[in-house]
């Protein structure tokens, strides 16, 4: 299967990348990783150190891209365009309360994504 | 989004501070004070959270099992919170809690009233103490979320004079001014 994880900020994405990887050791799945939103270079650079440490700890190879523009928009386009059957996403962080916040590039690609979506948590 | 987060100009209130007794809906003698601390009063908190109606949470919370429940208690009753209980005897019928954000100056607020209390005026008696507990110790501003089609909960906020700050997600954000930074 084709999976694309769209990361964008550290401590949200790396459980979705984590869980991806993982799974795709086991199964196969080709992932690609979309790097989403608007970051300084040292920051992009060090989504992508992460990205490829948590690839090279699960044993898998992936294609690390950076996307620019609006974050939910972009990763549904790329979804559809390329055909990928699995869009996975950071799954919404907690307020300090412990409430589960769904921010808005998860509800935009919820609502708006052909392909099956996976929040992970 | 601690920085950006907007809140009203004008200060709401007055709100009454807890202790507080007052007869509910159903006849009911319901004293509101703030949490003591003590054993007793953490396990009668965690067993209604025990009881608590899984329809009735919100965003994640309160959570399903009890040791989790008990995990996220430690969390909001910790030193730095502000925590109020509606006490039916000794009976735990509602709770209510202001947690700081991690620059300590804002504060999130959280209701929760037991099913069987619920629909007796124990919830606005709860957030009005809650917010003249939270002004009594000196917090200015108080935020919280609520999801959009809770209409009960987002009518409550809006009566004691909470507005809406954010409508661009599934939840709305709502924030309230309780004093002057200033004072």
């Amino acid at each position: 299967m084709d999976v694309l994880v769209g990361i964008g900020s550290p401590d949200e994405s790396v459980a979705a990348l984590e869980r991806t990887a993982t799974r795709a050791a086991a199964t196969g799945d080709d992932v690609t990783v979309a790097i989403v939103g608007d970051h300084a270079d040292a920051a992009r650079e060090a989504l992508e150190a992460d990205a490829r440490a948590v690839a090279d700890d699960a044993g898998i190879d992936v294609s690390i891209r950076h996307v620019e523009g609006d974050p939910g928009s972009q990763l549904v386009d790329i979804a559809e365009a390329e055909g990928f059957e699995e869009l996975v996403i950071g799954g919404g962080s907690e307020s300090p309360m412990g409430k589960i916040t769904i921010g808005s590039t998860a509800e935009f690609v919820l609502l708006n994504a052909h392909t099956t979506v996976t929040l992970v948590r | 989004m601690t920085s950006e987060r907007r809140y009203p100009d004008e200060i709401s209130g007055p709100f009454p501070t807890p202790p507080r007794e007052f007869t509910d809906g159903e006849d009911r003698e319901i004293e509101i004070r703030p949490y003591d601390g003590s054993d007793a009063e953490y396990e009668s908190l965690s067993e209604m959270y025990v009881e608590f109606d899984p329809e009735d949470r919100a965003q994640g919370i309160p959570p399903g099992k009890e040791s989790r429940i008990r995990t996220w208690l430690d969390g909001i009753l910790a030193d730095d919170c502000y925590n109020i209980i509606a006490w039916d005897g000794d009976t735990a019928a509602g709770h209510a809690t202001l947690v700081p954000d991690t620059d300590g100056d804002h504060f999130e607020l959280a209701i929760f009233v037991l099913q069987d209390y619920q629909q007796a005026g124990i919830g606005t008696n709860l957030i009005k103490s809650l917010l003249g507990y939270g002004k009594s110790v000196g917090i200015t501003k108080v935020w919280l979320t609520v999801e959009r089609w809770n209409h009960p909960a987002v009518s409550l906020y809006k009566k004691v004079g909470f507005e809406t700050t954010g409508a661009e997600n599934f939840e709305l954000e709502m924030a309230i001014r309780i004093g002057d930074d200033e004072e």
